[in-house]
């Protein structure tokens, strides 16, 4: 996309998109704060001294947005300014030490680690001036980040928009969720009814719901035509059967699929797992016997329900589709944010079965193979025989595994399920569990397959 | 001397239209969400907090609106569209190039993505709120049916273009089927459905071949693909709509609070 364009030349491309960038930013918080002011929400956070004249000045929400807006007014200039070098962006060696950072157990450790405190501190994240304050980080990070050629090429190609769309999405409505299960649990743990009880009240539907609809459609449209016309739909070469891209990636919405390719074979990754996500999504209801926090924000009273889901959609599905869109390149390579895609690019698989394990370095004798043109039942045998710690974990873990939970810390609620949906909901929950199980065993020891039997195409 | 207004609104064919004077008075308001095919979707009157932007998010209905986008655009989108490995991507490139309204393409491949989006921030919202929880279980599993056929239809649409990104996209996501356990041909179990030494499944009988008509992504995929995209999936969406918003009603509309 920005192939042939001589740096000056992406330079002044990346420009004419940042400039209008960081002066939406400005607005965005001179609306914030023109909202707090005049809906009377100023609230003073500190006093500034003035050095020698004894007085102070407060520093309230409202002026801390003011400098903020003032703050991306500059970057506007700076970025539309015609001067190369004073182009606001991240600094090289914050990048450099981006790119050391970042790999797949980084990432993965990284998001896990950051939604579990998310998760645990929400009370502090969600004051409206803390998460204000992430989210025009988060924004700064982006405008400062355009400029890397590297990450401008992944960011901005059209396909790709979308998943800067649903990241930003996602973390506002997360946090309009939690902010509000958050008042709803405090009121609640003091008696009160939840937020969504005050507004009992009935209303014509015509025309207060008619109207908003109205108003949402007519947003939509303008949005989707200012989107439709500052951005061309991509259309590379035309189909060529022998000329493989690399990398050759499904769309954006199943890379979290493909993304588990790196540790499953496509039976589980591409077959099985995906079942297992539809039929899971399904039995929700049915497995979820609490019959508090219906119909209102809470976070209290539903807290394993809530945990396993959004284990489930932010940090599997969601993450692993950031993942596998923005940082895998070629050969499915991962590459930080501000690195190039190098096609010759090496990382050295010594990955081993569990079966090869077993018997060459704990053992140090050789596989047992079938003797050659046996029939059937003795090379099933042999098989057998060559993978039966894997087999035996595998189904330790699927059978044993769900009764000893079910006496042990489910117990209440294998009491309340009964035997078949608890036993669905450990299954689902088992073999959820499983990629992450598998990610670390693939990082800590290497492991490929617990059970590898290819003569079957039945690798696990 | 009646205005302008008044005479259309006096006249024989607004009446026949609508059967009620304009709804500005309860009475009428109430008459229109109850005459109105379009508004009878709605009940005529709902919870304050049912309605709030900051509870339900909008994001049922703005999938509901995308959905109508892209049918309508999909539909003009046709007129200029041959679904042919010898003229598809010659005319995508028109429609980039030459023909007038240049953002139909645009408009059609941003709203699919919006829609993918959407929809998932819906469930997520239903979720969140615990609004799958009895009575409404089973619009809930309408719901991850829908979700489902959201993706499908945006799959099914990748292909459309002929295209590199297309047609390795396709081929990336379908080679999935090919490791389908018994039923694909590189997949676990295949070899048990054989019959007097004979494979069943080969990469010519397998659930990929079913899925692309053929053993590569090819003529009869393109073809297979557009019926699908145009036709069975979206009548799929349509009837699935129609059940879950009448679930939505008859379940006590939005969830809320006892
Ligand atoms: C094409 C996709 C879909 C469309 C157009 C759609 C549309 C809608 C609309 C307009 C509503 C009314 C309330 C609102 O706007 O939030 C609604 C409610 C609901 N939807 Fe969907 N929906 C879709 C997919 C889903 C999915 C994927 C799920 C869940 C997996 C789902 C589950 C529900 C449930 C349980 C309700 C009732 C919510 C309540 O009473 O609070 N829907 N849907």
């Amino acid at each position: 996309m920005t192939h042939g364009l001589t740096d000056a030349q992406f330079i002044d491309k990346v420009a004419s998109f940042l400039w209008p960038y960081y002066i939406v930013l400005a607005l965005m918080n001179g609306v914030a704060a023109l909202y707090l002011w005049r809906t009377g929400q100023m609230k003073t956070w500190f006093s500034l001294p003035v050095p020698g004249s004894g007085k102070s000045v407060p520093i309230s929400n409202v002026v801390a947005w003011v400098v903020a807006a003032v703050g991306f007014v500059l970057l506007a200039a700076f970025a539309g300014n015609s001067n190369v070098s004073w182009m606001p962006s991240m600094p090289l060696s914050w990048q450099e030490a981006i790119n050391q950072a970042s790999g797949p157990v980084m990432y993965s450790l990284g998001t896990t680690v950051g939604l579990i405190v998310l998760f645990i501190f929400r009370r502090f994240f969600v004051t409206p001036a803390i998460a204000w304050t992430i989210w025009n980080l988060m924004l700064l990070f982006l405008g400062l980040s355009m400029t890397d050629r590297d990450f401008f090429e992944i960011i901005a190609k059209p396909d790709n928009v979308p998943i800067v769309m649903l990241v930003l999405l996602l973390s506002f409505f997360t946090w309009l969720a939690t902010y509000r299960a958050v008042i709803n649990d405090d009121r609640m743990d003091r008696g009160e009814p939840p937020l969504e009880k005050l507004d009992n009240e009935k209303v014509l539907v015509w025309p207060d719901l008619v109207y908003t609809e109205l108003i949402c459609m007519i947003a939509l449209t303008a949005f989707l035509i200012f989107w439709a016309i500052a951005l061309p739909a991509p259309l590379e070469e035309p189909a060529s059967s022998v000329k493989t891209p690399n990398p050759s990636k499904a769309p954006w919405y199943f890379l979290g699929l493909q993304e588990m390719l790196v540790y499953f074979d496509p039976w589980m990754a591409g077959i099985v797992l995906p079942v297992t996500v539809v039929i899971g999504l399904m039995a929700i209801p049915y497995l979820d016997f609490n019959r508090e926090g219906n119909g209102y924000y809470t976070i209290k009273q539903r807290k394993f329900s809530y945990i396993v889901f959004q284990f489930g959609f932010l940090e599997m599905w969601i993450t692993l589709i950031v993942l596998g869109t923005l940082l895998r390149g070629p050969n499915w390579n991962f590459f930080g944010p501000y690195e190039q895609w190098d096609a010759h690019k090496v990382e050295a698989l010594a990955n081993v079965n569990l079966s090869e394990w077993f018997w060459r370095d704990l053992l140090g004798k050789s596989l047992p193979t079938a003797p050659a043109g046996s029939n059937l039942p003795t090379q099933i045998g042999f098989i057998g025989l060559r993978e039966w710690l894997g087999i035996a974990l595998v189904l330790g873990y699927f059978i044993a595994l769900p009764p000893i939970m079910a006496l042990t810390v489910f117990r209440r609620y294998y009491q309340k399920m009964g035997f078949i949906r608890f036993m669905l909901m450990a299954n689902l929950l088992l073999l959820m569990a499983s990629l992450p199980i598998k990610m670390v065993l693939r990082w800590v020891v290497q492991l490929k397959y617990l059970i590898a039997i290819p003569e079957f195409f039945l690798n696990f | 001397m009646p205005g302008l207004g008044e005479t259309i609104r006096e006249s024989q064919i607004w009446k026949s239209i609508f059967r009620h004077p304009m709804p500005v008075d309860r009475r009428n308001r109430i008459v229109v969400m109850l005459t109105n095919f379009f508004l009878h979707l709605h009940p005529v009157s709902i919870k304050k907090q049912g309605i709030a932007l900051s509870y339900t998010w909008c994001m049922g209905g703005v999938t509901f609106f995308l959905f109508l986008v892209e049918t309508v655009t999909g539909v003009l989108l046709m007129f200029y569209y041959r679904p042919t490995v010898e003229w598809a991507y010659a005319d995508i490139q028109m429609l980039r190039d030459v023909h007038s309204l240049g953002i139909l393409r645009e408009i059609h491949r941003w709203g699919a993505h919006a829609m993918v989006i959407t929809v998932w921030l819906h469930m997520y919202r239903v979720f969140l709120t615990g609004s799958y929880k009895p009575p409404r279980e089973f619009n809930w599993v309408v719901g991850v049916l829908l979700l489902l056929l959201t993706l499908l239809l945006s799959f099914t649409g990748y292909l459309l273009p002929w295209d590199q990104l297309a047609v390795w996209a396709i081929t990336v996501g379908s080679n999935m089927a090919r490791a389908h356990p018994f039923l694909g041909h590189e997949g676990p179990g295949q070899q048990l459905l054989t019959v007097g030494g004979v494979d069943m499944i080969t990469n010519a009988s397998d659930a990929r071949f079913a899925l692309l008509g053929a053993r590569e992504v090819g003529e009869e995929t393109l073809n297979r693909f557009y019926i699908l995209h145009c036709i069975a999936i979206p009548l799929g969406v349509a009837l699935l709509l129609a059940i879950h918003f009448w679930r939505v009603r008859k379940d006590g509309g939005i969830s809320g609070p006892l």
